[in-house]
């Protein structure tokens, strides 16, 4: 009998959830359980009917034998169709709260307030977007560079749809207000049990497929791979740390206080860009670059370094989001000093990635995945250079509390991360779906182009805004007085809020536009369209 | 560089790279967080600082609840611009009793370190419910449900024992008077003020949205707005006896 276990567990799991609901001890707990349970009521309904009967004798097919390669490539498939979805959900978002701020007269209150979807936008665009992309191609990866089928058979199905139910939860404990008030850390305490479950299942399916690999190198993508899964474990449980009022109640305080607490949430909070979005992403990058450019890696020592220096030197610049605060001195300088360090690495790894196209620089020209990588690769470098900068003391007493913060993460979130994550969706999808290329490479480039005019227009109108708001608060007239009254410093930057959500709209119709690209593809179209690697018509010297 | 060579040991062990990495991560978050917990000047000796009266953390919550923090910081930096505009610098103690902490990241609104006490509570009610209304320029969304939702009191001992769990000095009388509490400071015509203001130094009781009849979330929110930065008194605060 096929699904009929998983049919049953779900099913008793949705029980419970009903249990919860009755018996919760607030109106939130209450409505997310209800959530959960129709989640789940509709999950079991599904494995129900997908639930096969077998004679006993006869081996149970499994429906991923049927891949050619003999890796297990459903879950990936499903994981980038997940990928695009909550990408889109989370640009939209997006799209939404900045009009917000240009707007206020969107916000609906309660559940569509800004300080509600501002937190709906972060994960859903970090963890839901980010992190079944991570995964989707860490499982891709692993299984190729080690030769080897993904380990614990079903387990990676749980992984997937494990980490959806976490998405889900999350998204909607935002709207409803269960909230920890920890940046990129908000769900509440039992939506973090479940992700440390699913977090460790995925553990396990990822170093299980390296134990049992094929080849004796573990391929450098995987390390990053590797450091990121257990990194972000230990990050979580620690800044998770918290007692709950009732277990069955959504309300709980965190185990710091104060300064301990803040540090420890930005020990955390670095370390999610560190790690979930740096390390992670780089382990794409040494994969799928060498692969679009049919080039081998330019430097393996560097290579080596590279990690290495990165996985130490990250942790340590999480106090430079507490300059000036009331943590102390040594910690904030530490913090500021780590951060300028880690310059080193995070150039060393951008040379490398940008060097692995020696010798193919002309595809540039003709492929706009590639184009699409090393734009993904200079944003990498750019918001590298900028984020030391921004910790040195001074700087960031101009810059903390202002835009300027907000579009150095754009920068390399839609940049770096964004772009790269298109780059591999393009390059997988074809494999995935054994079609013989994408449906249109032409939209491709208009992808590129819109993005990358979205990113631009947004960072740029942030330095703005940041720079001007930083200097508005410490104007003083001659007289020795402060010039301006806060609002005055908000109004001000009035028309940068207004072009920032235009920049955010020029993303997020990228990423539609990548969507049906690949809706296509699935669905076996070709466009008829002029080729982009047509020779460039000669024209003689004169 | 001889030694990278010998990199393919750790290459082709799974569990050498599973151990270094391990290892390699923890060194900096170990060297920088830990000695918070010990050092004894990293928080420093000041008057007046107390728990949170029960409805003052029911307002606290409902401020985490809908996000504050994403547009408000609660850290004034030690710069002349910042002391001028928002009053004095933040210190460490004045968070210490902040199951989680709220210093911020963002101003799109302004710093609300100190904003207890600036305000009337009218003004406070006023612009809640439509900022736009005492502040035109304002981009803050309206909360004006807050004055319509009753403020759910029945879990608020159970709310004191979970932070007192968490190292929050409330006594056994403060958590078997959470509840009584809590109403006393929201009804000043009521019984038990003087008790609570004795268990609550410097705690007030007032109508804080002006409606007598009920206790809203609104009642708690400005009630906890109305505290912001108040308790220790500057007047006697020595900067140089913390000196470091």
């Amino acid at each position: 009998m096929k699904n009929g276990f998983e049919a049953g567990v779900v099913g008793l799991a949705a029980f419970l959830a009903l249990m919860g609901a009755a018996f919760s001890r607030d109106a939130l707990f209450q409505a997310h359980a209800w959530v959960l349970f129709f989640v789940l009521v509709v999950s079991t309904v599904i494995l129900i009917r997908r639930v096969k009967f077998y004679p006993d004798n006869v081996a149970v097919p499994d429906a991923d034998e049927s891949d050619a390669s003999g890796y297990m490539d459903g879950v990936i498939r499903f994981g980038i169709i997940a990928t695009i979805f909550w990408g889109l959900a989370g640009f939209l978002v997006g799209v939404v709260i900045a009009s917000q701020m240009a707007w206020p007269v969107l916000n609906i209150e309660p559940w569509l307030n800004f300080g509600r979807l501002r937190p709906l936008h972060t994960s859903a665009v970090i963890f839901a977007f980010g992190g079944n992309a991570l995964i989707a191609t860490s499982f891709y990866v692993v299984q190729r560079t080690s030769q080897a089928r993904l380990f614990g058979g079903n387990l990676a199905w749980f992984v997937f749809w494990g980490y959806q139910l976490f998405i889900v939860l999350a998204a909607t404990g935002y709207l409803l207000g269960i909230t920890q008030s920890r940046e990129y850390a908000e769900p509440e305490w039992y939506v973090d049990i479940w992700l440390t479950i699913v977090w460790v299942c995925y553990l396990i399916v990822f170093a299980g497929t390296l134990v049992k690999r094929k080849e004796p190198h573990i391929y450098v993508a995987n390390w990053f791979y590797l450091s990121f899964i257990l990194t972000v474990a230990i990050l979580h449980l620690v800044n998770n740390a918290a007692i709950p009022v009732s277990f069955l109640g959504v309300k709980s305080y965190s185990l710091f206080s104060g300064v301990q607490d803040a540090l420890t949430q930005w020990w955390y909070g670095h370390n999610a860009v560190g790690f979930f979005l740096t390390a992670g992403f780089l382990g794409m990058m040494y994969y799928f670059v060498p692969k679009q450019v049919n080039r081998p890696v330019y430097s393996y020592r560097l290579s080596i370094i590279h990690f290495w220096a990165l996985i130490f030197l990250y942790i340590w610049a999480g106090p430079h989001h507490l300059h000036y605060t009331a943590l102390p001195d040594w910690a904030q300088t530490l913090g500021m000093v780590f951060s300028i360090m880690l310059w080193m690495p995070s150039w060393g790894g951008m040379i490398n990635g940008l060097m692995t196209l020696s010798g193919a620089w002309d595809k540039l020209r003709t492929d706009p995945i590639v184009r699409m990588m090393v734009i993904s690769i200079a944003f990498y470098g750019m918001s590298t250079f900028e984020g030391p900068m921004m910790s040195i003391k001074s700087v960031n007493s101009l810059s903390h509390y202002t835009d300027w913060t907000i579009g150095h993460v754009h920068s390399g979130a839609l940049g770096w991360n964004g772009m790269i994550t298109f780059a591999a969706i393009y390059y997988l999808v074809p494999k995935l779906w054994n079609r013989e290329k994408l449906y249109s490479l032409r939209m491709v480039n208009w992808h590129v182009w819109l993005a990358t005019l979205g990113i631009v227009v947004y960072a740029s109108v942030m330095w703005v805004a940041g720079i001007t708001q930083g200097l508005m608060w410490r104007e003083y007239d001659s007289q020795g007085f402060l010039v301006n009254s806060f609002v005055e410093t908000v109004s001000a930057i009035h028309p940068e809020y207004v072009m920032r959500a235009f920049g955010g709209l020029l993303y997020l119709s990228g990423g539609f536009l990548m969507a049906y690209n690949v809706y296509r593809t699935i669905r076996g179209d070709v466009r008829q369209e002029a080729p982009m690697d047509a020779p460039a018509a000669l024209t003689p010297a004169e | 560089m001889s030694f990278l060579d010998k990199h393919g040991a750790v290459e082709r062990n799974l569990g050498l790279l599973f151990v270094f990495s391990i290892i390699v991560v923890l060194i900096g978050g170990i060297i920088e967080i830990v000695p918070l917990f010990y050092l004894k000047n990293t928080i420093e000796k000041v008057e007046g600082m107390r728990p949170y009266t029960p409805l003052e953390l029911a307002g606290r919550n409902i401020y985490v609840r809908e996000g504050c923090y994403t547009c408000h910081s609660q850290m004034i930096r030690p710069f002349r611009d910042e002391v001028e505009r928002y009053g004095h610098y933040s210190l460490a103690a004045e968070s210490m009793y902040d199951h989680p902490f709220q210093w911020g990241s963002k101003r799109t609104g302004p710093d609300l370190a100190r904003v207890g006490g600036r305000y009337s509570d009218d003004w406070h009610v006023a612009h809640l419910k439509n900022p736009q209304s005492v502040v035109p320029e304002s981009i803050m969304p309206s909360y004006t449900f807050l004055a319509n939702s009753k403020l759910v009191t029945s879990d608020i001992q159970a709310h004191l024992k979970a932070n007192r769990m968490v190292g929050v000095p409330y006594s056994d009388e403060m958590i078997e008077n959470a509840v009584a509490d809590l109403k006393a400071q929201g009804n000043p015509d009521g019984d038990g003020v003087e008790e609570m203001q004795a268990r609550y130094a410097n705690a007030a009781s007032r109508y804080f949205d002006g409606n007598k009849n009920e206790l809203t979330e609104m009642d708690a929110l400005v009630a906890y707005m109305q505290m912001l930065g108040t308790l220790v008194d500057f007047s006697l605060y020595k900067a140089e006896d913390n000196l470091r």
